[in-house]
């Protein structure tokens, strides 16, 4: 496996939605190599081009629901209709990558459980227990991906 | 039996809006209003906070003009720290906010016009809406779509080399900046490999204007007949009437050219301008006070800012600028689909301008903080990508905030906007009581026309980003579309 990147995308003054960016923190302080993380406010059309010499990519985003600390899929490109211009999905990132520099990235998209969104810095509590458990998860899924291991094989593992 | 037909989009915080219109019992359009959830209590969150902390603060505003805000901000804490009202700085703190400045200028309006304009001039209001999109247009015109994502990144890595970081950049502090330019910085701008280097998007930018004016020449009936209505003009001009997105005097004109407000100093704002509060609406709406709240609203942002400057201070978009302002005679020009010419105009004008400031010295200067006499009260104004941003604060003897007040670009335009989705609604509504998606994308058409932030603030996984119900006289649910 070559180039991983890990993305982490929402705003960290709005408590939990800083959960992604908190996430691509945490990957790029432990220094693993072959790994190449960024954050922004949310995703757009420019980031296309910055995954493009990617061989696998993981978004991370805070997500609204579901059960468990966090979800993590495979996820491929796929066109959406977009009201602003405000933020595109990483569907259509991996689109525009596909249609305008002919890569297909083999591509996953975890969403880690936040619960508050108001004007503060931080996490909250139980914001900052379902990131412990996701990077563990993350971790290991990278390191298996570093190892050789397929990635169909390495998300059975976990 | 009177109908009314609800567009809503959903999101699971603040800033979502809907439009509603209402038939009458003829099925004709009686009244059409755009409605806008301001949230508005973050101007009490920034009270008793340090001072110097809002540039930084402001940008949990909003994720889209994080800079607008962070410049804006302090601006208003420039005065606060006797450093003067936007002119006062030293030449490298005034210029590198400029070129930070108008890197955001740049990556934002290629942005809009590439990502969400270009897919209805491609492919028409009623196009297949599976295409009518950025992705339909990298398939069908990659080197267009390939110039969007290249402009937006070029942007977008200025702001990172001014701001010092993609998440709430630090760059612009009370009185002045934190860094300089590094020569290193410079030359990536500068001598890039093609295609991210400043020549190359100065032409990109020249090569967008054309590409519109190519597509006006064809669709003229389109273009100039779409949401057109008489209004006036607000921005900040330079003292000499030039363009400048930065800083300077308060002017406005109304729908004749007339000058209704004659290049103020933006601190003395509250004289000229208040805010009405409207039963129907979350969102205030300003109007000039010597007109009253009738008829005294205006319209901000690249429309509005090409009808009140005299001139544009560089060559190839003043140049431009004088097509522009030939087609209407020299008057105000008051087409909403023009809004996207006038931007392109802006987009070639901020290239220019970092290429200027690219080859300035003052760049790779150390003076970069400027302080003076203390005061307790100032005024930030700065013209953000979608229009005039102010921002207004007031401190006390311990430097902690005691209030704030900020009127953004999307409240500045609010009245326009509603004028503009009724004309449309009008057009196209009138005697077809269902919504078909030809009819919905010319409603948001006319708000795109805008830009407005409605729900930039944050976001996750999960939001809906728009809801179209179809209520019958009763209020009964007749249809719901999701997209």
């Amino acid at each position: 496996m070559g180039k991983i990147v890990v993305y982490g995308y929402g705003n960290p003054g709005r408590q939990d939605d800083g959960l992604g960016p908190a996430m691509a923190r945490r990957i790029g302080e432990s220094g693993i190599s072959g790994v190449e993380t960024d954050s922004n406010y949310q995703l757009n059309i420019e980031d296309a081009a910055f995954i493009a010499d990617a061989d696998c990519v993981v978004f991370v985003d805070a997500s609204l629901a579901g059960d468990g600390p966090f979800d993590f899929v495979e996820i491929g490109p796929s066109e959406e209709i977009t009201f602003t211009t405000h933020s595109v999905s990483p569907q259509s990132v991996l689109a525009l990558c596909q249609d305008l520099f002919g890569r297909n990235v083999r591509a996953y998209l975890m969403g880690i459980r936040g619960y508050a969104w108001d004007f503060a810095e931080g996490l909250s509590p139980d914001a900052e227990k379902n990131l412990d458990a996701a990077h563990d998860y993350l971790r290991s899924f990278i390191n298996d991906l570093s190892a050789g291991i397929d990635p169909d094989r390495a998300i059975t593992l976990h | 039996m009177a109908k009314k037909i609800t567009i809503e989009p959903v999101t699971r915080v603040e800033g979502h809006g809907k439009v509603t219109i209402h038939l009458d019992d003829s099925g004709n359009v009686s009244q059409s209003r755009l409605h806008i959830v301001e949230f508005r209590g973050f101007e009490r969150f920034v009270q008793g906070r340090p001072y110097w902390e809002a540039p930084v603060l402001v940008q949990r505003l909003c994720g889209i003009c994080p800079v607008s805000h962070h410049l804006a901000a302090a601006k208003a804490l420039d005065v606060i720290v006797g450093a003067g009202t936007g002119d006062g700085l030293t030449p490298t703190g005034d210029k590198m906010r400029r070129l930070m400045h108008h890197g955001q200028m740049f990556q934002s309006h290629a942005l809009h016009f590439f990502h969400l304009v270009s897919p209805d001039l491609l492919f028409g209001a009623d196009g297949d809406p599976a295409i009518r999109n950025v992705i339909g247009v990298a398939l069908q015109h990659k080197d267009l779509a390939v110039q969007g994502v290249m402009m937006r990144k070029f942007g977008q890595e200025i702001i990172l080399a001014t701001a010092g970081k993609k998440i709430h950049g630090t760059g612009a502090i009370p009185g002045g900046i934190n860094k300089n330019l590094s020569v290193q910085e410079r030359d990536s701008f500068l001598k890039g490999a093609d295609p991210m280097n400043i020549d190359k998007m100065i032409d990109w930018a020249q090569g967008a204007v054309d590409f519109f004016k190519s597509y006006h020449a064809k669709n003229a009936d389109m273009i100039d007949n779409f949401a057109v209505f008489p209004s006036s003009h607000l921005s900040l001009v330079r003292k000499d009437g030039a363009l400048d997105l930065y800083h300077g005097v308060l002017r406005a004109v109304d729908a004749d050219g007339k000058k209704i407000l004659n290049d103020v100093d933006y601190q003395d704002y509250l004289k000229y301008i208040g805010e009405e509060v409207r039963s129907w609406s979350y969102m205030k709406f300003p109007y000039l006070k010597s007109i009253g709240k009738k008829d005294g609203w205006y319209t901000v942002g690249p429309l509005a800012r090409l009808n009140t400057a005299d001139f544009i201070p560089t060559p190839l978009a003043q140049k431009e600028f004088e097509v522009y302002k030939a087609y209407t005679k020299g008057k105000p020009n008051h087409m909403s689909m023009h809004m996207h010419w006038a931007r392109l105009i802006e987009l070639l004008h901020s290239a220019e301008v970092i290429k200027e400031l690219l080859n300035d010295p003052d760049l790779q200067k150390n003076d970069l903080v400027k302080k003076g006499k203390k005061r307790n009260e100032g005024v930030g104004l700065i013209e953000a990508p979608r229009g005039t941003l102010f921002h207004h604060y007031r401190i006390n003897d311990d430097d902690q905030i005691v209030m704030a007040n900020l009127i953004v670009s999307t409240t500045n335009n609010n009245e326009p906007m509603n004028r503009a989705v009724d004309f449309v609604a009008k057009k196209v509504f009138t005697g077809k009581p269902e919504i078909t998606e030809g009819m919905m994308n010319r409603v948001e058409m006319a708000i795109r026309a805008y830009d407005p932030c409605l729900s930039c603030a944050t976001h996750a996984l999960g939001k809906m980003p728009l809801e179209v119900s179809l209520y019958g006289a009763k209020d009964e649910l007749l249809d719901c579309k999701r997209k």
